[in-house]
């Protein structure tokens, strides 16, 4: 079975995919490595490998969380599924 | 099986002062940008001799002239480095250099080229490059412990699969070789921004993470005093940017996965210094990789790691880059440049000890002779690093 994305902890806002060619619609296999456990999904973007997709319904203001840590701030609200990257999520350092 | 370090051991140079070196090269050094040209003559004259051409070393002062000296110096000293013969415009600086160069016991000879011109500097260098490389090619390797190696790391172009799987291989390697007492070196200060509490946190003492934080806020008022947004597309890069990272926090925490699960941060380093004792090391440095991974070469380090997201091609001209990635397409589009494939760790075909080992198995065969990607490739990126204008 394909891996499509990758999530670190089971708390985190995002996943990464890690296959090339992850177009809007497909029915997509996540991995969360902390836990090993499996979860499947619906791309609702075409997204790059190595770009990020929303893994729970994010609002803007909320702070984004990855490997169970803060990684920054989201400036739109993001929908499961969509992408997510410096369009809708911004530093809150500098 | 869990590879077992201890008792591993590489076929190495035994250099004057006791350190182990993997490779054997006559470098010669120019003291500033004028004697690039008198340099490299010199290097098309004698094979076997590499030139080392750099950008600076006129009308420098203060702390960024004693960075410019600790680095070539260190550079010269490093134990991959048999010989060095070093070319500047006037006999002082040339002279500091030679005498620093010589602390570790290893043939060096200085050449100015005021009241001499290029064309007598080049033969009376070249002779001496010729006699160099000629003693040089009459060292033999000698078996070594593994714990006599010294080991650095720092990523660059950067992706999420740096933090997913490239920067936690290392990160098991580095476990490994500190359990088992080597000398390691990891930096980037910038580049820890967001996760600098991990870092701190894994400091041995409260005194190292005092230092530590020193640095790091340091660094921070550099950035804040003298940016003009939030430093998107330089940090992180483009090139981080259209390899899926977002954010700098993002960015951090995958970088500190380097420093692996166990291994706690035994002292900190001023840059191109060289570390006191084994362990490992945070050094203060630019998160540029030409930058940071001359840093390193001139602290002493022998063989580096360097994860790589989206394909850094970076190489230096005396310590051998070993390249990792986990990026498929990477792998795909650019494996002449990559040492140790780790995709498979995110379909779940290696696990992380494998990934670890495979790093290391690469890391040994590396310090016995084998050539690097880059070595292949011609890659010398040799850059200094600056701390402000000259005088």
């Amino acid at each position: 079975m394909t891996i499509h994305f990758v999530v670190h902890d089971e708390g985190d806002s995002v996943g990464v995919v890690v296959v090339e060619g992850l177009t809007a619609s497909n029915r997509i296999n996540g991995w969360i490595m902390d836990q090993d456990k499996m979860i499947e999904f619906d791309a609702k973007s075409d997204i790059p490998i190595g770009h990020k997709l929303a893994i729970k319904a994010i609002k803007a203001g909320d702070t984004i969380m990855k490997y169970g840590i803060d990684i920054g701030k989201a400036i739109a609200d993001i929908a499961p599924g969509e992408h997510l990257h410096v369009h809708n999520v911004k530093t809150k350092r500098w | 099986m869990a590879m077992n370090l201890k008792g591993s051991s590489f076929d190495g140079w035994r250099r004057e002062n006791g350190r182990m070196g993997v490779r054997n090269h006559v470098i010669i050094l120019p003291v500033d940008d004028l004697s690039n040209a008198a340099a490299q003559a010199v290097a098309n004259n004698i094979q076997g001799a590499m030139a080392i051409p750099h950008a600076y070393g006129r009308l420098q002062f203060g702390a960024d002239l004693d960075l410019h000296f600790r680095t070539l110096i260190g550079v010269g000293a490093n134990p991959n480095v048999a010989g060095v013969v070093v070319i500047g415009i006037e006999p002082g600086w040339t002279g500091k250099i030679v005498e620093g160069i010589a602390l570790s016991g290893k043939p060096v000879e200085g050449f100015a080229i005021e009241q001499n011109g290029d064309i007598n500097t080049i033969a009376s260098a070249s002779r001496a490059a010729y006699k160099m490389v000629k003693h040089a090619s009459r060292l033999r390797r000698t078996r070594a412990d593994l714990v006599e190696l010294w080991v650095s790391t720092k990523c660059g172009e950067s992706d999420t699969t740096s933090g997913l799987a490239s920067c936690p291989t290392v990160g098991n390697a580095f476990d490994k070789l500190w359990e088992n007492g080597n000398t390691l070196v990891f930096g980037e200060t910038s580049e820890l921004t967001g996760g600098e509490h991990l870092v701190a946190a894994r400091c041995r003492t409260p005194e190292i993470r005092d230092q530590f934080q020193a640095m790091f806020d340091r660094y921070q008022r550099m950035i804040e005093a003298n940016k003009t947004n939030d430093l998107s597309e330089s940090q992180p890069t483009k090139g981080n940017i259209e390899g899926g990272l977002t954010t700098i926090e993002e960015k951090a925490l995958g970088n500190i996965q380097k420093i692996g699960k166990k291994c706690l941060v035994d002292g900190v380093l001023d840059k191109a210094e060289a570390p006191t004792g084994s362990g490992l090391w945070f050094m203060d440095s630019s998160s540029a990789a030409a930058e940071m991974v001359t840093l390193c070469a001139a602290s002493g380090y022998a063989v580096h790691f360097f994860p790589t997201g989206q394909g850094n091609v970076i190489g230096n001209p005396i310590l051998p880059v070993i390249k990792i990635t986990a990026n498929p397409r990477t792998q795909r589009t650019m494996s002449e440049h990559i040492d140790v494939d780790v995709t498979g760790l995110v379909q779940k075909r290696m696990n992380m000890d494998d990934a670890g080992e495979a790093l290391l198995d690469c890391m040994l065969r590396t310090a016995d002779g084998e050539l690097t990607a880059a070595e292949l490739l011609g890659h010398r990126e040799f850059s200094l690093t600056r701390l402000y204008e000259s005088a």
